[in-house]
């Protein structure tokens, strides 16, 4: 069987995004699985750290493509490099950062290919198949797994024929894990020039401002989350109250950011940011599957909800059964008074 | 020649009135079961293309969609809002189409439609969220993308100029002509209906939907031959049926699983002053606040 490939975005500081990190973690458990090699793929210019920084992730293989050309990302050239490289390697199984980068290549490399790819999972496994249609045996094929259709199904899918199967994560979805701080593979160059031609420099980029988003609900310990059932804009700045006066990050649903109380950044969920803090308080947010996706992992959760049926109560540790505006400001009053 | 510019829309089914019926056997979606409607950020694509069409009044715009017969409802909808016109294909033949089978159903009509300038879609279908068939529409047109786009600042005969929505910021970017765009939800809303086109296109139908009404139109379309919107299927297409479908669409859903929620031991409690006090005590005395 052929190998499991990368495609590891680089980011603005020149080093590798994090979200191929969790990528490259996720990938050598399913290399392990399946008794293949982990590649990297990483399309950029004067990438720093590059050997040290992706080795000890278990990455036996390092593809790297070094050219002034690929950096900032553009479509075309990057495509045109991986497709070149897939079809020499021809990988048993492609993953991709479900990011504005990795959701425009990976379709556009899926589509040249002719296979399957699979958009935000959630999940991925390593699993058999059995096509009653054909009366065929499928071995070790990837389960992509991913909340579909509004959240209110969890579909598992397979490409039993074609190769490599590729699939899409979000950022935080996958565990980062070193794998062996001793742990040394090869580096491989790529020869962009030999592969790129003019057409594929069709689209130019003029001007970029790029700046790191100032909200951080991924690292946050404490995260306040707030649903639709806050109800209005004002309802939020109460969240906003207690998590200043927590050190916490107010978080959202969809529905919520849907409805404009807050931004797009605080969403977390499978389309969103998902999150592990120590404590998630969930206010008015009923928990449809794709935002429970995003913060099942919290160690403890507390749902606030008129709502003793809400789905979100089966997974919380507490559920108080009230009105948002009622609860926090006496959480906010009673921790004021019991913290030093 | 007119600067043609294709939209490509969906009509979805409204994933957020989601009932028990709303998903087939075979894993695929029952459509007939919801509420439909126009997925969202194609209107902001629609939006895009009307906004050329103010600026270059040679421009053209062609709503493309595929789907069952109703998805014509989109098709005129897109007209009392500015669209020259539509195609709506449509065909057994395309159920089950996973993004790859639909993105090469998509792509060959459009090169039906050629010469074109632009092809214009939403960022993503809310009922999927993949965000894949503009992209592979793109590739099998071989064509520049340009995905996550939020404005259009400049348009002309050979280039366009757009800026781009992402993560953690903004970029613009040139691409050369034809090229294919995908439009962010970031990206201004869509105009309303005008009024005189309401009136205008209100007996726009499909051949499919003159065949069930009661009345006869034969006279007022041939008067006005612009109210008909063809329908293409896969014949029409020149389509290989390998390509197609289920049969063309190498992703399989393998298992559907309701979502069954796992019971944690939830403590339920009310929320007066001595049981909240009570609450951030036990939060602050476990040092997970505080």
């Amino acid at each position: 069987m052929n190998n499991i490939f990368v495609y590891c975005e680089v980011s603005e500081e020149g080093s590798i995004a994090d979200v191929s990190l969790e990528l490259l973690s996720k990938g050598k458990k399913l290399a392990g699985d399946l008794k293949v090699k982990l590649e990297a793929v990483v399309l950029g210019y004067k990438v720093k750290n590059l050997e040290t920084l992706l080795y000890p992730f278990g990455v036996d293989v390092i593809h790297y493509a070094d050219d002034e050309r690929l950096f900032p990302y553009t479509t075309l050239p990057h495509a045109s490099i991986i497709l070149d490289l897939f079809g020499k390697e021809k990988p048993e199984i492609a993953l991709f950062g479900a990011t504005s980068i990795g959701r425009d290549i990976a379709p556009r490399v899926a589509s040249a290919l002719r296979c399957g790819l699979t958009a935000d999972c959630t999940s991925l496994e390593i699993g058999d198949h059995f096509e009653n249609k054909t009366q065929t045996e499928y071995k070790n094929l990837l389960y992509q797994i991913r909340p579909a259709f509004g959240g209110n199904i969890i579909a598992t899918i397979i490409n039993p024929e074609t190769r490599p199967q590729m699939a899409t994560v979000r950022e935080g979805v996958m565990k980062k894990e070193i794998f062996s701080n001793k742990f040394k593979g090869k580096l491989q160059k790529i020869d962009a020039k030999s592969i790129l031609k003019d057409d594929d420099f069709a689209v130019t980029i003029i001007e970029r401002h790029i700046e790191k988003s100032k909200i951080d609900i991924k690292n946050s310990q404490v995260i306040i989350a707030g649903g639709y059932g806050v109800g209005s804009k004002e309802n939020f700045d109460l969240l906003f109250q207690l998590a200043d006066i927590l050190g916490a990050q107010v978080g959202a649903s969809r529905a919520a950011v849907d409805a404009g109380f807050v931004e797009h950044e605080r969403q977390v969920g499978q389309t969103g940011v998902t999150v592990r803090p120590k404590l998630y308080i969930a206010c008015g947010i009923s928990g449809a599957v794709q935002h429970r996706a995003g913060m099942d992992q919290s160690a403890q959760i507390i749902s606030i909800n008129t709502d003793i049926s809400a789905p979100i109560n089966n997974i919380a540790d507490y559920t108080i059964v009230g009105n948002v505006a009622d609860i926090i400001p006496k959480m906010i009053k009673y921790y004021k008074k019991n913290s030093k | 020649m007119r600067f043609r510019i294709i939209v490509l829309a969906k009509q979805v089914p409204d994933t957020r009135n989601v009932g028990k019926d709303a998903m087939k056997a075979d894993g695929t979606v029952n459509r007939a079961a919801l509420p439909a409607i126009f997925n969202p950020e194609d209107l902001h694509a629609l939006e895009q293309a009307l906004s050329i069409k103010d600026k270059l009044p040679h421009a053209e715009v062609i709503l493309l969609t595929m789907g069952p017969f109703r998805a014509a409802e989109i098709i005129r909808e897109a007209m009392y809002r500015g669209a020259d016109r539509g195609y709506l294909i449509t065909d057994r033949k395309f159920a089950g189409s996973d993004t790859l089978a639909t993105s090469y159903a998509l792509s060959l009509a459009v090169k039906k439609l050629a010469p074109y300038h632009l092809v214009i879609s939403g960022r993503q279908a809310i009922d999927g969220d993949t965000a894949q068939v503009g992209p592979q529409t793109a590739e099998k047109l071989g064509i520049p993308q340009i995905t996550y786009a939020e404005e259009i600042l400049s348009v002309d005969a050979k280039k366009i100029i757009v800026k781009r929505r992402l993560e953690m910021g903004v970029e613009v970017v040139n691409s050369t002509l034809p090229a294919a765009i995908t439009v962010h939800g970031s990206a201004p809303v869509c105009r309303q209906r005008v009024a005189k086109l309401l009136m205008k296109y209100k007996h726009a139908r499909t051949v499919t939907e003159l065949q069930n009404e009661t009345k006869d139109y034969t006279e007022l379309y041939n008067d006005r031959p612009y109210l008909l919107i063809e329908e293409w299927t896969a014949e029409d297409l020149n389509a290989q049926s390998e390509m197609l479908g289920l049969s063309g669409s190498p992703t399989k859903v393998k298992k559907i699983e309701n979502v069954v929620f796992q019971h944690k031991d939830s403590k339920v409690m009310g929320s007066s002053d001595k049981e909240i006090e009570g609450l951030m005590q036990e939060l602050i005395g476990s040092h997970i606040i505080g």
